[in-house]
């Protein structure tokens, strides 16, 4: 669990952070999305002290990080950013290794991690441990800058703005192995994010930064639907509030029992792709499987309805 | 290749065997006045030559990169105007002044000559290593520190290694600097190249002149292409060529 407590940072007389006060539960993502300027890489960098809080106390698992020394607590913490930061003259398995490394782990237990998380990131170990950072393409690079990140299993994973860099196909396709990978490992991750569709692909639970403040902490459904403040909405995006909003609701949420021609869905599918269907081959409704066989199926007038009760 | 195999083989004779040139260098010699310089062996001095300048780029290298370091920190910052002004002064200061100066302390020899050759040497090497130093890439920077890399294996395991290319750079225009300074060390009796192009230029011996002018010409083009093919390799090796 990560407590954040009354967190703030002055720089003069501007505030950059302003009391932020948020816990994270172990096993989630936690989503910090926000403009340019709003505080969120400030908030991040405070978490494993590259940048010291001016009042305000930061507690992983109950442990206060000051309690700790700066790199020692780093290397507890995963550290991905923007533009990969990898070591251009280390190979792809030393950059991975790095952190095992500087805990001062066996030598083979570092090689049979790097090709561990090589695997799990779809990177065929024997091609490419010996490369160096700049004989990768970009999506590789950033796949090898999360995978430095995860390397010694910390209790924490920051992330900021992982994907920014990123082309929009690679970028979902990162999104998507980033979720599949969390999942599989139970990992913790805070990630700072300008992107609001970013955040409520990746997020249990949305931070929303403004002017150094945190104006909205919830699950994806309430920041959707609830906006707290305009500059939530905002950030949402008024005409794209209700695609958004079905994007969240799986299918098997409205299923019911009969049958629909056509092409079926599988129940993981959302509303948001339903609602697609229907509108793209003209049905009124959607056949659902699950695992193949026959489940029901969802109606285009069920997802207006689900719909207009947010509305 | 074949070029550089050539004058390696050229500089090599005219260090080796000076008296196969005689033919060459006789028109450019005094009318039955000798024209290979034989007073000490050519080989002798040469390496003479090129342990002062080893000696001195080495300490100028050493002295220039931990001054580039320091001021490279964020303690060390405001120091880098002056330190700046030191080795450039270090730079504009006549060499044959250095020599005056200097043998009064040191008397004659080689311990005026490594001085001024020292002092020529700092400002090449310590601006590259500034410039190296403070243009390594802010992510890869921002992520040694993220990952909990402390202050000195940041420095040695990130920063030097990122910045070798460029320091060698300000190493290799120092050594070929000192290649050519060090030939007026001999005015002062430090054991040099220089002694054969003085004794020329004393006796109106052109052939003197040429000889060793040539074989410290050859050194500085050879040595100055090792070192850019060092630099290269480097440059690789560290992912940013
Ligand atoms: N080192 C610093 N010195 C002074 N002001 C800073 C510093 N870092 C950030 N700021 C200011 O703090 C505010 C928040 O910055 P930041 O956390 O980087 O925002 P975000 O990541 O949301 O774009 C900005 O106004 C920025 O100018
Ligand atoms: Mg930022």
């Amino acid at each position: 669990m990560i407590e954040i407590d009354k967190i703030t940072k002055l720089y003069g007389s501007t505030c950059a952070v302003d009391a932020v006060s948020l816990t994270a539960e172990t096993g989630t993502i936690t989503a910090i999305v926000g403009t340019s300027g709003s505080g969120k890489t400030t908030l991040l960098r405070m978490i494993n002290r590259l940048v010291e809080p001016s009042s305000g106390e930061v507690r992983i698992n109950g442990e206060p990080t000051h309690a700790v020394k700066p790199h020692l607590l780093r290397r507890r913490i995963g550290y991905a950013i923007q533009g990969h930061g990898l070591f251009p003259h280390h190979t792809v398995a030393r950059n991975i290794g790095a952190v095992p490394e500087l805990l001062g782990w066996p030598r083979e237990k570092i090689a049979a991690r790097v090709d561990e998380l090589l695997e799990l990131f779809g990177m065929e170990p024997a091609e490419f441990r010996e490369r160096l950072p700049l004989e990768l393409s970009g999506g590789q690079q950033q796949r090898v800058g999360v995978a430095r990140a995860l390397a010694s299993r910390p209790d924490l994973l920051l992330m900021d703005e992982p994907f920014g860099a990123l082309d929009p196909i690679i970028r979902t396709r990162a999104q998507e192995d980033l979720r599949a990978i969390q999942r599989k490992l139970g990992s913790t991750i805070m990630l700072v994010t300008h992107d609001m569709d970013e955040a409520i692909r990746l997020g249990d639970r949305i931070a929303v930064m403004d002017g150094g403040e945190l104006v909205q902490y919830g699950p994806p459904e309430e920041i959707v639907a609830q906006p707290a403040t305009s500059f939530v909405a905002d950030m949402v995006g008024d005409a794209e509030r209700p695609m958004r909003l079905l994007s969240l609701i799986p299918v098997s949420a409205l299923l019911e029992p009969g049958t629909a021609e056509g092409a079926p869905l599988p129940a993981e599918a959302t509303l948001r792709e339903a609602l697609s269907a229907c509108l793209w081959t003209g049905r009124e409704a959607i056949p659902v499987e699950t695992e193949g066989t026959p489940a029901g199926r969802v109606t285009l007038a069920a997802i207006r309805a689900r719909a207009e009760r947010h509305a | 290749m074949i070029l550089r195999a050539a004058l390696i083989a050229l500089l090599l004779a005219l260090v080796l065997r000076p008296e196969v040139f005689t033919p060459l260098f006789a028109p450019f010699a005094p009318e039955n006045g000798p024209v290979i310089y034989t007073r000490s062996s050519l080989l002798s001095l040469s390496l003479s030559h090129l342990g002062l300048v080893a000696a001195a780029s080495l300490a100028a290298t050493v002295v220039a990169v931990t001054l580039a370091i320091l001021v490279t920190r964020p303690a060390g910052e405001a120091f880098r105007p002056l330190s700046r002004t030191i080795t450039n002064v270090g730079q504009t200061f006549p060499p044959v002044a250095v020599l005056a100066l200097a043998v009064p302390a040191l008397g004659f020899g080689a311990g005026p000559t490594l001085v001024a050759l020292f002092l020529y040497g700092l400002l090449p090497i310590f601006e590259n290593a500034m410039t190296g130093l403070s243009t390594l890439p802010a992510s890869t920077m921002e992520a040694a520190r993220g990952i909990g890399l402390d202050r000195w294996q940041r420095l040695w395991r990130v920063e030097l290694p990122l910045a070798m290319p460029v320091i060698l750079g300000g190493f290799r225009l120092s050594v070929v600097i000192a290649l050519g300074t060090a030939t007026i060390g001999s005015t002062v009796a430090a054991r040099t190249l220089g002694e054969v192009i003085i004794a020329g230029l004393l006796t109106s011996n052109t052939a003197f002149v040429l000889q060793g002018g040539l074989i410290v010409g050859l050194f500085a083009v050879l040595i100055h292409d090792a070192l850019v093919q060092l630099e290269k390799y480097l440059a690789r090796r560290s992912g940013r060529g």
